[in-house]
């Protein structure tokens, strides 16, 4: 049992990492019902803003907690500024095109960043410093151990989802968001600037993954051009499983991905976690393709 | 299609093709970095008329090709390897273990349309790789190498030659219309009596068949097969291949085949500038050009010979969705 619990713990970790790339997943696809593939390159991008500021930051001394606050802000602003430009430079000519021209080009996007990671940062991975020490904590005297980065992780995590909540809920730019997401047309008749909302997903989305290409860089410690592509892969799964289009869906799906995954390599078959990962994708799309929390949209004739 | 002077006509150029580098191989005029172009180009061509069929044709929206060439690669080259089977029949059993794949994908999948298949398609082919990952029968991460490169030009080039022709009858016959009919409206074709369910299977199957041929062929072309050769970028690049040389049409993934693989293998020599070279090739090309280098141009002659009109209509671009 303690076991068990231990790996939930670690499960909800990963997940809350895959949670946060699929937020992005599932608000793009939600508004302009697109498959954004460069999302899992954003988080990469993110990851190495993170690295190269905290490396500066801490070299000139400041304490821990303002590195890491100060890093991850910045790498999220920088990280919604290329969200916004990839919209505007690739994605907003296509806007009238075909599904598949926009597909296309989206895999465009993510080589180009990937390989021009390669080509600026040289292709071997990088070590992610040491933000805060490690420091592991007793769960109530019984065996299960938390460390300071889970805690941190899943604060962090909870923090960005009130933000977002509150974006969404309250704000006059989720607001638009979601009624553009429902019908775009309507939406622009009614006055909504439909292009403006647009970027605000792209950017809200990208500053999600870039936080979480930081957490992933302080828990696994090793960054490189190439890490983008499997937990995008994933983190999109996630979006599936929880109902594309659907913001707590996305939670969801992360979290329960993550569990999944960790529980399969705890049982000792480590290399068949992707597999598994794609297997429950293909199991929810032919039991119930809208996801979790998905909307059933029945087909107009 | 018609087994017409035109029919003959287009066989005889192939030929000719065939003969004019049969020639210049024999003589050495071109040395092993051609000759393993060329072969790289009919893989390429028979993997995106393949996919055409299931993409272009049909509007199933698979991306999970390379799922299915590693099937084929992997039988083959195992029957190769461990029971001496004569190289033929390897490539031919490669090809309907992948047709097998199919169905038992296409069924439960094909429920899905749209990005949910594509998805599905996408997953499919990566637990393929994941199962040969871990399958320590056929080499696991490391693969199987040390495969006899039995494929010869030759074979090769009548293996495409006999897969376009046999796609390209497919399509121009009952059942190709039928395939374009639930392209073109889903619903409405099955408001016609067309068994939907059925024809996506056909088309899925088919695409598996031609696919798995062409991995058994490149299998015995290149030594080495790796699961990591057919993970879901080798998937995108004949996806790449179809829809720039312009989807629905047979002659356009043959453009787009050729067009890709002379790119990848003349940007080989700037390693570092390459994929990002190709992927703006690649959002430009969507951007300026998103039906393709062909558009919907059909696989025929007529152009040369006279001026008709375009004939059967064009394919609309707006049945990618």
């Amino acid at each position: 049992m303690e076991y068990f619990i231990q790996q939930l713990i670690n499960g909800i970790s990963v997940g809350s990492i895959y949670a946060l790339i699929a937020l992005g997943y599932t608000m793009v696809y939600g508004i302009i019902k697109l498959i954004n593939f460069a999302h899992g390159d954003v988080f990469m991008v993110g990851s190495f803003i993170g690295l190269f500021s905290a490396k500066y930051l801490a070299s000139a001394g400041l304490p821990p907690v303002l590195v890491l606050i100060i890093s991850l802000i910045f790498s999220m602003t920088v990280s919604a500024l290329l969200g916004i430009t990839i919209e505007r430079l690739a994605y907003k000519p296509l806007r009238k095109s075909t599904r598949i021209a926009a597909l296309i080009t989206a895999i465009g996007v993510s080589f180009l960043l990937e390989y021009t990671g390669v080509l600026v940062l040289g292709p071997q991975a990088q070590g992610f410093p040491d933000i805060m020490a490690k420091k592991q904590y007793q769960l109530f005297g019984t065996s299960i151990q938390v460390e300071s980065n889970q805690v941190m992780i899943l604060i962090t995590t909870i923090i960005l989802m009130i933000i977002l909540q509150y974006i969404v809920r309250y704000t006059k730019t989720g607001k638009a968001m979601r009624a553009v997401s429902f019908d775009m047309e309507a939406a622009r008749l009614m006055g909504i600037n439909v292009d403006r909302t647009i970027s605000a997903t792209f950017a809200i989305g990208s500053a999600l993954a870039a936080a979480a290409g930081v957490i992933f860089g302080m828990t696994y410690n090793s960054v490189d051009p190439l890490m983008g592509v499997m937990p995008g892969l994933k983190a999109f799964v996630a979006a599936v499983l929880g109902g594309i289009g659907s913001i707590p869906g996305a939670l969801v799906g992360g979290l329960l991905l993550g569990t999944v995954e960790t529980e399969i390599s705890s049982l000792g078959y480590s290399s068949w976690r992707d597999g598994v990962a794609f297997a429950v994708l293909i199991l929810i799309l032919i039991f119930k393709p809208s996801g979790l929390f998905g909307k059933n949209v029945r087909e107009k004739v | 299609m018609k087994i017409n002077k035109k029919f003959w006509l287009s066989i005889v150029l192939a030929l000719v093709l065939y003969g004019v580098v049969q020639i210049l191989l024999t003589t050495g005029t071109l040395n092993d970095v051609y000759k393993s172009m060329f072969l790289l180009i009919c893989v390429n061509v028979m993997l995106a008329v393949s996919l055409n069929l299931i993409n272009g044709i049909t509007g199933q929206f698979s991306i999970g090709h390379a799922g299915f060439m590693s099937v084929g690669a992997y039988v083959s080259a195992i029957l190769t390897l461990d029971y001496d089977v004569p190289f033929i029949l390897t490539i031919i059993i490669g090809g309907l273990v992948a047709a097998v794949c199919g169905v038992l994908i296409g069924m439960p999948t094909l429920r899905l349309n749209g990005d949910y298949l594509a998805i599905a398609t996408l997953g499919f082919g990566e637990i393929i790789r994941i199962i040969m990952l871990n399958t320590e029968y056929v080499g696991g991460a490391s693969g199987l190498s040390g495969i006899p490169a039995k494929t010869t030009w030759t074979i090769m080039f009548f293996f495409t030659l006999i897969t376009v022709v046999l796609i390209n009858n497919f399509i121009r016959s009952t059942h190709g219309r039928a395939c374009i009919a639930i392209r073109e409206n889903e619903i409405a074709a099955e408001a016609m009596g067309i068994n939907t369910t059925l024809y996506k299977i056909i088309a899925f199957t088919i695409g598996a068949l031609f696919a798995g041929m062409a991995g058994g062929l490149s299998a015995h072309t290149f030594y080495v097969i790796t699961p990591g050769s057919f993970n879901f970028l080798k998937s995108f690049e004949i996806l790449v291949m179809v829809v720039l040389g312009g989807l629905g049409s047979t002659a356009g993934s043959i453009v787009g085949a050729v067009f890709v693989t002379l790119l990848y293998t003349y940007l080989r020599d700037f390693p570092e500038w390459r994929m990002i070279i190709y992927s703006i090739v690649l959002i430009l090309m969507m951007i300026f050009r998103p039906g393709g280098l062909l558009g919907s141009t059909k696989f025929s002659l007529k152009k040369f010979g006279k001026k008709e009109a375009k004939a059967n209509g064009g394919i609309s671009d707006s049945s990618a969705s």
